[in-house]
Protein backbone atom coordinates (compact mmCIF):
# COMPACT_ATOMS: atom_id res chain seq x y z
CA UNK A 1 0.00 0.00 0.00
CA UNK A 2 0.99 3.32 -1.04
CA UNK A 3 2.14 5.82 1.51
CA UNK A 4 0.25 9.38 0.95
CA UNK A 5 2.07 12.23 0.94
CA UNK A 6 -0.41 15.00 3.00
CA UNK A 7 0.55 18.71 3.07
CA UNK A 8 -0.77 21.37 6.33
CA UNK A 9 -0.60 25.00 5.03
CA UNK A 10 1.62 26.32 6.53
CA UNK A 11 1.09 30.18 6.21
CA UNK A 12 -0.40 30.65 9.90
CA UNK A 13 -1.60 27.92 12.72
CA UNK A 14 -0.93 25.11 14.37
CA UNK A 15 0.87 23.47 11.81
CA UNK A 16 3.05 21.86 13.86
CA UNK A 17 0.55 19.93 15.62
CA UNK A 18 -1.22 18.29 12.40
CA UNK A 19 2.54 17.41 10.88
CA UNK A 20 2.44 15.15 14.15
CA UNK A 21 -1.11 13.86 13.94
CA UNK A 22 -1.06 13.09 9.97
CA UNK A 23 2.20 11.43 10.46
CA UNK A 24 0.82 9.06 13.72
CA UNK A 25 -1.93 8.61 10.95
CA UNK A 26 0.57 6.97 8.46
CA UNK A 27 1.02 9.94 6.18
CA UNK A 28 4.58 11.34 4.89
CA UNK A 29 3.57 14.98 6.35
CA UNK A 30 5.23 18.12 5.07
CA UNK A 31 4.26 22.14 5.59
CA UNK A 32 3.05 23.69 1.95
CA UNK A 33 3.86 27.65 1.72
CA UNK A 34 4.37 27.86 -2.33
CA UNK A 35 2.30 26.68 -5.32
CA UNK A 36 5.37 24.28 -6.47
CA UNK A 37 4.79 22.43 -2.57
CA UNK A 38 1.52 22.25 -3.25
CA UNK A 39 2.28 20.25 -6.87
CA UNK A 40 3.62 17.76 -4.58
CA UNK A 41 0.99 16.32 -2.12
CA UNK A 42 -1.70 14.03 -2.66
CA UNK A 43 -4.15 15.70 0.09
CA UNK A 44 -3.56 18.98 1.87
CA UNK A 45 -4.79 19.83 6.04
CA UNK A 46 -6.15 23.48 6.36
CA UNK A 47 -4.96 24.17 9.79
CA UNK A 48 -6.39 26.26 13.04
CA UNK A 49 -5.12 29.68 12.59
CA UNK A 50 -6.50 33.08 11.90
CA UNK A 51 -8.55 32.35 8.85
CA UNK A 52 -8.07 36.33 7.54
CA UNK A 53 -4.42 35.97 8.25
CA UNK A 54 -4.48 32.35 5.98
CA UNK A 55 -6.71 33.54 3.66
CA UNK A 56 -4.49 37.56 2.97
CA UNK A 57 -1.03 35.24 2.73
CA UNK A 58 -2.59 32.75 0.84
CA UNK A 59 -3.43 35.22 -1.97
CA UNK A 60 -0.72 37.38 -1.87
CA UNK A 61 1.54 34.20 -2.36
CA UNK A 62 -0.03 33.04 -5.21
CA UNK A 63 -1.30 29.71 -3.49
CA UNK A 64 -4.71 30.70 -3.71
CA UNK A 65 -5.56 29.97 -7.12
CA UNK A 66 -3.48 26.75 -7.33
CA UNK A 67 -5.92 25.37 -4.06
CA UNK A 68 -8.53 25.94 -5.98
CA UNK A 69 -8.10 24.26 -8.85
CA UNK A 70 -6.71 20.87 -6.67
CA UNK A 71 -10.01 20.92 -4.93
CA UNK A 72 -11.79 21.46 -7.86
CA UNK A 73 -9.96 19.12 -9.19
CA UNK A 74 -10.74 16.29 -6.83
CA UNK A 75 -7.62 16.58 -4.40
CA UNK A 76 -8.67 15.83 -0.46
CA UNK A 77 -8.32 18.26 1.98
CA UNK A 78 -9.71 18.66 5.53
CA UNK A 79 -10.36 21.75 7.24
CA UNK A 80 -10.11 22.51 10.80
CA UNK A 81 -11.60 25.94 12.88
CA UNK A 82 -9.81 28.60 10.11
CA UNK A 83 -9.33 25.76 7.89
CA UNK A 84 -13.10 25.23 7.93
CA UNK A 85 -13.97 28.75 7.15
CA UNK A 86 -11.45 28.50 4.40
CA UNK A 87 -13.24 25.47 3.11
CA UNK A 88 -16.79 27.03 2.78
CA UNK A 89 -18.45 28.27 -0.62
CA UNK A 90 -19.67 31.45 1.82
CA UNK A 91 -19.18 33.07 4.85
CA UNK A 92 -21.85 34.16 6.70
CA UNK A 93 -20.12 37.54 7.82
CA UNK A 94 -16.70 37.63 6.12
CA UNK A 95 -14.04 40.66 6.71
CA UNK A 96 -13.79 42.96 3.44
CA UNK A 97 -12.21 41.03 0.99
CA UNK A 98 -12.13 37.88 2.69
CA UNK A 99 -11.95 34.81 0.39
CA UNK A 100 -12.54 31.53 0.80
CA UNK A 101 -10.69 28.28 -1.16
CA UNK A 102 -14.38 26.77 -1.52
CA UNK A 103 -15.26 23.24 -1.97
CA UNK A 104 -18.06 22.63 0.31
CA UNK A 105 -21.24 23.80 -0.40
CA UNK A 106 -22.03 25.16 3.23
CA UNK A 107 -22.24 28.84 5.06
CA UNK A 108 -20.20 29.42 7.77
CA UNK A 109 -20.12 31.75 10.88
CA UNK A 110 -16.98 32.88 12.03
CA UNK A 111 -16.58 32.44 16.28
CA UNK A 112 -20.09 31.56 16.43
CA UNK A 113 -19.60 30.00 19.81
CA UNK A 114 -18.24 32.95 21.19
CA UNK A 115 -15.05 34.59 22.40
CA UNK A 116 -12.24 32.77 23.96
CA UNK A 117 -13.85 32.25 27.56
CA UNK A 118 -16.47 30.35 25.71
CA UNK A 119 -14.23 28.44 24.23
CA UNK A 120 -14.65 24.72 25.23
CA UNK A 121 -13.97 21.40 25.56
CA UNK A 122 -16.66 18.48 24.75
CA UNK A 123 -17.43 15.19 23.41
CA UNK A 124 -18.60 14.76 19.75
CA UNK A 125 -19.96 11.42 17.72
CA UNK A 126 -18.35 12.12 14.61
CA UNK A 127 -19.93 9.69 11.55
CA UNK A 128 -17.17 7.58 10.05
CA UNK A 129 -15.22 7.66 13.37
CA UNK A 130 -15.46 4.06 15.31
CA UNK A 131 -15.64 3.78 18.77
CA UNK A 132 -15.88 6.34 21.56
CA UNK A 133 -17.16 9.93 21.18
CA UNK A 134 -13.82 12.62 19.59
CA UNK A 135 -12.85 14.71 21.90
CA UNK A 136 -14.18 18.60 20.28
CA UNK A 137 -11.73 21.02 21.97
CA UNK A 138 -13.30 24.19 20.38
CA UNK A 139 -11.48 27.71 19.74
CA UNK A 140 -13.65 31.02 19.14
CA UNK A 141 -15.25 27.80 16.84
CA UNK A 142 -17.10 28.56 13.28
CA UNK A 143 -19.94 26.47 13.33
CA UNK A 144 -21.96 25.81 10.36
CA UNK A 145 -25.33 27.53 9.53
CA UNK A 146 -26.78 25.37 6.58
CA UNK A 147 -24.96 22.91 4.41
CA UNK A 148 -26.48 22.21 0.47
CA UNK A 149 -27.42 18.77 -0.82
CA UNK A 150 -24.19 17.32 -1.52
CA UNK A 151 -22.62 18.15 1.48
CA UNK A 152 -23.30 15.46 4.42
CA UNK A 153 -23.81 16.38 8.19
CA UNK A 154 -21.06 14.03 10.12
CA UNK A 155 -21.33 15.96 13.49
CA UNK A 156 -23.36 18.05 15.47
CA UNK A 157 -23.05 19.73 19.05
CA UNK A 158 -26.20 21.14 20.85
CA UNK A 159 -27.80 21.26 17.40
CA UNK A 160 -25.01 23.04 15.58
CA UNK A 161 -23.22 21.79 12.53
CA UNK A 162 -19.62 21.21 13.58
CA UNK A 163 -18.46 18.30 10.82
CA UNK A 164 -19.32 18.17 7.58
CA UNK A 165 -17.97 16.17 4.40
CA UNK A 166 -18.39 17.20 0.42
CA UNK A 167 -16.56 14.62 -1.43
CA UNK A 168 -12.83 14.75 -0.96
CA UNK A 169 -13.50 17.93 1.62
CA UNK A 170 -13.83 17.29 5.42
CA UNK A 171 -14.76 20.10 7.74
CA UNK A 172 -14.61 20.36 11.75
CA UNK A 173 -15.10 23.54 14.11
CA UNK A 174 -12.55 21.73 16.55
CA UNK A 175 -9.16 20.69 17.09
CA UNK A 176 -8.54 16.99 16.87
CA UNK A 177 -4.72 17.74 16.02
CA UNK A 178 -4.92 19.36 19.48
CA UNK A 179 -5.73 15.66 21.09
CA UNK A 180 -4.31 12.67 20.99
CA UNK A 181 -6.46 10.92 19.59
CA UNK A 182 -5.43 10.93 15.51
CA UNK A 183 -8.82 8.85 14.16
CA UNK A 184 -10.24 11.79 12.71
CA UNK A 185 -6.43 12.20 10.77
CA UNK A 186 -7.02 8.54 9.89
CA UNK A 187 -10.03 9.43 8.51
CA UNK A 188 -8.75 11.51 6.52
CA UNK A 189 -5.39 10.15 5.35
CA UNK A 190 -7.38 7.16 4.06
CA UNK A 191 -9.44 9.37 1.71
CA UNK A 192 -5.83 11.00 0.76
CA UNK A 193 -4.96 7.17 -0.33
CA UNK A 194 -7.67 6.35 -2.17
CA UNK A 195 -6.96 9.59 -4.36
CA UNK A 196 -2.89 9.42 -5.01
CA UNK A 197 -2.29 12.89 -7.21
CA UNK A 198 -2.18 12.12 -11.19
CA UNK A 199 1.23 11.00 -12.14
CA UNK A 200 2.88 9.35 -8.36
CA UNK A 201 1.76 6.00 -9.39
CA UNK B 1 -4.81 16.62 30.41
CA UNK B 2 -7.43 13.73 30.10
CA UNK B 3 -7.46 11.37 27.82
CA UNK B 4 -9.77 9.31 28.63
CA UNK B 5 -13.45 10.35 26.42
CA UNK B 6 -16.14 12.09 28.44
CA UNK B 7 -18.73 10.02 26.57
CA UNK B 8 -20.69 10.14 30.48
CA UNK B 9 -20.54 13.82 30.63
CA UNK B 10 -21.42 15.63 27.35
CA UNK B 11 -20.93 18.72 29.23
CA UNK B 12 -19.01 21.45 27.64
CA UNK B 13 -16.45 22.55 29.46
CA UNK B 14 -14.73 25.84 29.38
CA UNK B 15 -11.41 27.12 30.34
CA UNK B 16 -9.40 23.84 30.07
CA UNK B 17 -5.41 23.92 29.86
CA UNK B 18 -6.17 22.55 26.28
CA UNK B 19 -8.72 25.40 25.95
CA UNK B 20 -6.30 27.83 26.68
CA UNK B 21 -2.94 26.71 25.20
CA UNK B 22 -4.66 25.76 22.14
CA UNK B 23 -5.86 29.38 21.69
CA UNK B 24 -2.34 30.06 21.44
CA UNK B 25 -1.43 27.58 19.00
CA UNK B 26 -4.09 28.89 16.76
CA UNK B 27 -1.33 32.44 16.80
CA UNK B 28 1.48 30.53 15.65
CA UNK B 29 3.42 31.76 12.85
CA UNK B 30 1.91 34.77 12.89
CA UNK B 31 2.17 38.44 14.50
CA UNK B 32 0.23 40.12 17.35
CA UNK B 33 0.18 43.61 17.23
CA UNK B 34 0.15 47.07 19.91
CA UNK B 35 -2.73 49.36 18.59
CA UNK B 36 -4.17 52.57 20.93
CA UNK B 37 -7.25 52.85 19.08
CA UNK B 38 -10.15 51.01 16.83
CA UNK B 39 -8.82 52.70 13.45
CA UNK B 40 -4.86 51.07 14.39
CA UNK B 41 -6.58 48.24 15.25
CA UNK B 42 -8.55 47.90 11.95
CA UNK B 43 -5.16 48.71 10.22
CA UNK B 44 -3.43 45.72 11.90
CA UNK B 45 -6.15 43.67 10.83
CA UNK B 46 -6.25 44.77 7.12
CA UNK B 47 -2.41 44.09 7.55
CA UNK B 48 -2.87 40.66 8.80
CA UNK B 49 -2.53 40.74 12.52
CA UNK B 50 -3.52 37.36 14.14
CA UNK B 51 -4.45 39.51 17.14
CA UNK B 52 -4.05 42.71 18.43
CA UNK B 53 -2.72 44.08 22.10
CA UNK B 54 -5.28 47.10 23.11
CA UNK B 55 -3.27 49.45 25.77
CA UNK B 56 -3.41 53.28 25.96
CA UNK B 57 0.36 54.15 25.38
CA UNK B 58 2.32 52.18 23.37
CA UNK B 59 5.64 51.07 25.43
CA UNK B 60 7.92 54.08 23.70
CA UNK B 61 5.22 56.52 24.77
CA UNK B 62 5.57 54.81 28.51
CA UNK B 63 9.33 55.31 28.11
CA UNK B 64 8.92 58.64 27.57
CA UNK B 65 5.87 60.05 29.70
CA UNK B 66 7.15 58.09 32.61
CA UNK B 67 4.71 58.05 35.50
CA UNK B 68 2.74 54.88 36.65
CA UNK B 69 1.31 52.88 33.61
CA UNK B 70 -1.94 50.70 34.33
CA UNK B 71 -4.51 49.04 32.59
CA UNK B 72 -6.17 50.18 29.68
CA UNK B 73 -9.54 51.82 29.63
CA UNK B 74 -12.71 49.09 29.49
CA UNK B 75 -14.20 51.51 26.92
CA UNK B 76 -11.39 52.03 25.01
CA UNK B 77 -10.63 47.99 24.73
CA UNK B 78 -14.29 47.43 23.99
CA UNK B 79 -14.22 49.45 21.21
CA UNK B 80 -11.48 47.69 19.94
CA UNK B 81 -13.46 44.31 20.60
CA UNK B 82 -15.86 45.65 18.40
CA UNK B 83 -13.81 46.76 15.65
CA UNK B 84 -12.42 43.76 14.41
CA UNK B 85 -12.93 39.98 14.35
CA UNK B 86 -9.38 38.83 15.31
CA UNK B 87 -8.43 38.09 19.04
CA UNK B 88 -8.17 41.17 21.47
CA UNK B 89 -5.61 40.93 23.84
CA UNK B 90 -5.09 43.40 26.75
CA UNK B 91 -2.37 43.94 29.63
CA UNK B 92 -2.61 43.67 33.38
CA UNK B 93 0.12 44.98 35.58
CA UNK B 94 2.17 41.76 36.99
CA UNK B 95 0.28 40.69 40.49
CA UNK B 96 -2.75 42.90 39.83
CA UNK B 97 -5.84 40.08 39.65
CA UNK B 98 -8.33 42.83 39.75
CA UNK B 99 -7.11 44.28 37.12
CA UNK B 100 -7.47 40.58 35.11
CA UNK B 101 -10.67 40.22 36.53
CA UNK B 102 -11.93 43.40 34.62
CA UNK B 103 -9.99 42.28 31.68
CA UNK B 104 -12.09 39.13 31.53
CA UNK B 105 -15.45 40.53 32.70
CA UNK B 106 -14.45 42.22 29.10
CA UNK B 107 -14.25 39.53 27.20
CA UNK B 108 -10.81 39.74 25.91
CA UNK B 109 -9.13 37.11 24.33
CA UNK B 110 -6.16 37.02 26.59
CA UNK B 111 -4.14 38.55 29.13
CA UNK B 112 -1.11 39.74 29.11
CA UNK B 113 0.22 40.16 32.93
CA UNK B 114 3.13 42.70 31.44
CA UNK B 115 6.21 43.85 32.97
CA UNK B 116 5.90 46.81 30.46
CA UNK B 117 2.77 48.26 33.10
CA UNK B 118 4.05 49.39 36.63
CA UNK B 119 4.35 46.30 38.87
CA UNK B 120 1.19 45.90 41.28
CA UNK B 121 2.80 43.54 43.67
CA UNK B 122 7.17 43.30 44.39
CA UNK B 123 6.39 39.55 45.30
CA UNK B 124 3.35 37.95 43.55
CA UNK B 125 2.36 37.11 40.25
CA UNK B 126 -1.32 36.87 39.54
CA UNK B 127 -2.63 33.05 40.03
CA UNK B 128 -3.92 32.47 36.38
CA UNK B 129 -5.48 29.45 37.28
CA UNK B 130 -8.38 31.35 38.76
CA UNK B 131 -9.36 32.75 35.39
CA UNK B 132 -11.20 31.29 32.43
CA UNK B 133 -9.06 34.06 30.33
CA UNK B 134 -5.82 32.43 29.40
CA UNK B 135 -2.51 34.29 30.25
CA UNK B 136 0.39 35.31 28.08
CA UNK B 137 3.67 36.24 30.36
CA UNK B 138 7.42 37.62 29.83
CA UNK B 139 10.52 35.83 30.81
CA UNK B 140 14.00 36.51 30.53
CA UNK B 141 14.74 32.82 30.88
CA UNK B 142 13.67 29.35 31.45
CA UNK B 143 13.47 29.72 35.00
CA UNK B 144 11.36 32.17 34.63
CA UNK B 145 9.19 31.15 31.56
CA UNK B 146 8.79 27.56 34.16
CA UNK B 147 7.72 29.91 37.32
CA UNK B 148 5.13 31.64 35.01
CA UNK B 149 3.42 28.26 33.41
CA UNK B 150 3.66 26.81 36.97
CA UNK B 151 1.21 29.63 37.97
CA UNK B 152 -0.86 29.13 34.74
CA UNK B 153 0.07 30.95 32.19
CA UNK B 154 -0.97 29.23 28.81
CA UNK B 155 1.85 31.24 26.44
CA UNK B 156 5.17 32.75 27.23
CA UNK B 157 6.96 35.56 25.47
CA UNK B 158 10.74 36.93 25.50
CA UNK B 159 10.41 40.08 27.20
CA UNK B 160 13.09 41.93 25.48
CA UNK B 161 12.86 45.64 26.16
CA UNK B 162 9.57 46.86 24.45
CA UNK B 163 9.32 50.10 23.65
CA UNK B 164 13.48 50.76 22.63
CA UNK B 165 13.08 49.82 18.84
CA UNK B 166 16.19 47.55 19.91
CA UNK B 167 15.73 43.78 19.42
CA UNK B 168 19.37 42.88 21.60
CA UNK B 169 17.02 42.00 24.55
CA UNK B 170 14.89 39.78 22.84
CA UNK B 171 17.57 37.78 21.22
CA UNK B 172 19.19 37.73 24.30
CA UNK B 173 16.04 36.09 26.51
CA UNK B 174 15.17 33.89 23.30
CA UNK B 175 18.78 32.43 22.95
CA UNK B 176 18.93 31.64 26.98
CA UNK B 177 16.17 29.99 27.14
CA UNK B 178 16.69 27.76 24.39
CA UNK B 179 19.93 27.77 25.29
CA UNK B 180 18.91 26.17 29.01
CA UNK B 181 16.26 23.49 27.38
CA UNK B 182 19.08 22.22 25.25
CA UNK B 183 21.18 21.60 28.35
CA UNK B 184 18.01 20.06 29.94
CA UNK B 185 17.82 17.73 27.29
CA UNK B 186 21.47 16.26 27.79
CA UNK B 187 20.76 15.46 31.16
CA UNK B 188 19.57 12.19 32.52
CA UNK B 189 16.68 11.71 35.19
CA UNK B 190 18.93 12.31 38.56
CA UNK B 191 20.18 15.59 36.66
CA UNK B 192 16.78 16.99 36.07
CA UNK B 193 16.08 17.26 40.34
CA UNK B 194 18.96 19.15 40.33
CA UNK B 195 18.24 21.13 37.30
CA UNK B 196 14.73 21.90 38.74
CA UNK B 197 16.19 23.46 41.92
CA UNK B 198 18.44 25.31 40.15
CA UNK B 199 16.14 27.21 37.79
CA UNK B 200 13.58 27.84 40.69
CA UNK B 201 10.66 25.82 38.89
CA UNK B 202 8.58 22.76 39.45
CA UNK B 203 10.30 19.13 39.01
CA UNK B 204 7.43 17.99 36.69
CA UNK B 205 7.78 21.20 34.47
CA UNK B 206 11.19 20.55 34.46
CA UNK B 207 11.17 16.99 33.40
CA UNK B 208 8.61 17.80 30.41
CA UNK B 209 10.55 20.96 28.96
CA UNK B 210 13.22 18.13 28.99
CA UNK B 211 11.04 15.40 26.95
CA UNK B 212 9.56 17.96 24.19
CA UNK B 213 13.27 20.01 23.36
CA UNK B 214 10.57 22.89 24.14
CA UNK B 215 8.41 24.81 26.08
CA UNK B 216 5.12 23.08 27.02
CA UNK B 217 3.05 26.11 25.94
CA UNK B 218 3.96 28.45 23.07
CA UNK B 219 6.73 30.55 22.74
CA UNK B 220 6.52 34.38 20.68
CA UNK B 221 9.13 36.58 21.33
CA UNK B 222 8.79 39.78 22.34
CA UNK B 223 10.67 43.43 22.67
CA UNK B 224 12.44 45.53 20.44
CA UNK B 225 10.80 44.07 17.15
CA UNK B 226 11.05 47.34 14.36
CA UNK B 227 11.73 45.53 11.11
CA UNK B 228 10.67 42.55 8.80
CA UNK B 229 14.43 41.48 9.42
CA UNK B 230 14.25 41.41 13.02
CA UNK B 231 10.82 39.56 12.79
CA UNK B 232 12.43 36.76 10.86
CA UNK B 233 15.46 36.78 12.98
CA UNK B 234 13.08 35.94 16.00
CA UNK B 235 11.64 32.91 14.58
CA UNK B 236 14.80 32.23 13.17
CA UNK B 237 16.15 31.70 16.69
CA UNK B 238 12.88 29.34 17.56
CA UNK B 239 10.19 31.75 18.18
CA UNK B 240 6.56 30.13 17.03
CA UNK B 241 5.35 34.08 16.49
CA UNK B 242 5.82 37.76 17.38
CA UNK B 243 4.67 40.47 19.43
CA UNK B 244 5.26 44.11 17.72
CA UNK B 245 4.65 47.01 20.09
CA UNK B 246 5.77 50.53 19.43
CA UNK B 247 7.53 48.96 16.14
CA UNK B 248 4.83 50.04 13.94
CA UNK B 249 2.81 52.57 14.80
CA UNK B 250 5.89 54.95 15.81
CA UNK B 251 7.25 54.25 12.24
CA UNK B 252 6.25 56.24 9.22
CA UNK B 253 3.92 53.86 7.34
CA UNK B 254 2.09 51.62 9.95
CA UNK B 255 -0.15 50.11 7.17
CA UNK B 256 2.95 48.83 5.58
CA UNK B 257 5.35 48.28 7.67
CA UNK B 258 2.86 45.89 9.81
CA UNK B 259 2.01 44.09 6.32
CA UNK B 260 5.88 43.57 5.60
CA UNK B 261 6.27 41.87 9.22
CA UNK B 262 3.53 40.08 8.52
CA UNK B 263 5.11 38.58 5.32
CA UNK B 264 8.47 38.42 6.44
CA UNK B 265 7.21 36.39 9.87
CA UNK B 266 5.68 33.56 7.83
CA UNK B 267 8.57 33.30 5.00
CA UNK B 268 10.90 33.81 7.63
CA UNK B 269 13.77 31.13 6.41
CA UNK B 270 13.23 33.07 2.51
CA UNK B 271 15.98 35.96 2.15
CA UNK B 272 14.22 37.27 -1.15
CA UNK B 273 10.94 37.55 0.14
CA UNK B 274 12.15 39.49 3.52
CA UNK B 275 14.30 41.53 0.93
CA UNK B 276 10.98 42.36 -0.66
CA UNK B 277 9.40 42.96 2.10
CA UNK B 278 11.93 45.73 3.30
CA UNK B 279 11.76 47.73 0.09
CA UNK B 280 10.83 51.48 0.96
CA UNK B 281 8.69 50.85 4.19
CA UNK B 282 9.88 54.87 4.88
CA UNK B 283 10.96 55.26 8.64
CA UNK B 284 11.34 52.85 10.99
CA UNK B 285 11.06 54.47 14.67
CA UNK B 286 13.95 55.63 16.53
CA UNK B 287 15.82 53.22 18.70
CA UNK B 288 17.24 52.99 21.87
CA UNK B 289 20.34 51.36 22.65
CA UNK B 290 19.46 49.20 25.96
CA UNK B 291 23.33 49.19 27.24
CA UNK B 292 22.53 53.40 27.65
CA UNK B 293 19.38 52.38 29.52
CA UNK B 294 19.44 52.86 33.16
CA UNK B 295 18.85 49.97 35.41
CA UNK B 296 15.44 51.27 36.82
CA UNK B 297 14.75 51.96 33.34
CA UNK B 298 15.33 48.43 32.04
CA UNK B 299 11.19 46.95 32.44
CA UNK B 300 12.61 43.42 31.43
CA UNK B 301 14.18 43.58 35.70
CA UNK B 302 10.26 43.72 36.31
CA UNK B 303 9.20 39.97 37.29
CA UNK B 304 11.11 37.69 38.79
Amino acid sequence: MTTPVVGVLALQGDVREHLIALASADALARPVRRPEELAEVDGLVIPGGESTTISKLATLFGVMEPLRARVRGGMPVYGTCAGMIMLADKILDPRSGQETVGGIDMIVRRNAFGRQNESFEAAVDVKGVEGAPVEGVFIRAPWVESVGAQAEVLAEHEGHIVAVRQGNALATSFHPELTGDHRVHALFVEMARGNPRAGSL
Amino acid sequence: MSTTPSTSNPTPETGTARVKRGMAEQLKGGVIMDVVNAEQAKIAEDAGAVAVMALERVPADIRKDGGVARMSDPNMIEEIIEAVSIPVMAKSRIGHFVEAQVLQSLGVDYIDESEVLTPADEVNHSDKFAFTTPFVCGATNLGEALRRIAEGAAMIRSKGEAGTGNVVEAVRHLRQIKNEIAKLRGYDNNELYAAAKELRAPYELVKETAELGKLPVVLFSAGGVATPADAALMRQLGAEGVFVGSGIFKSGDPAKRAAAIVKATTFYDDPKIIADASRNLGEAMVGINCDTLPETERYANRGW
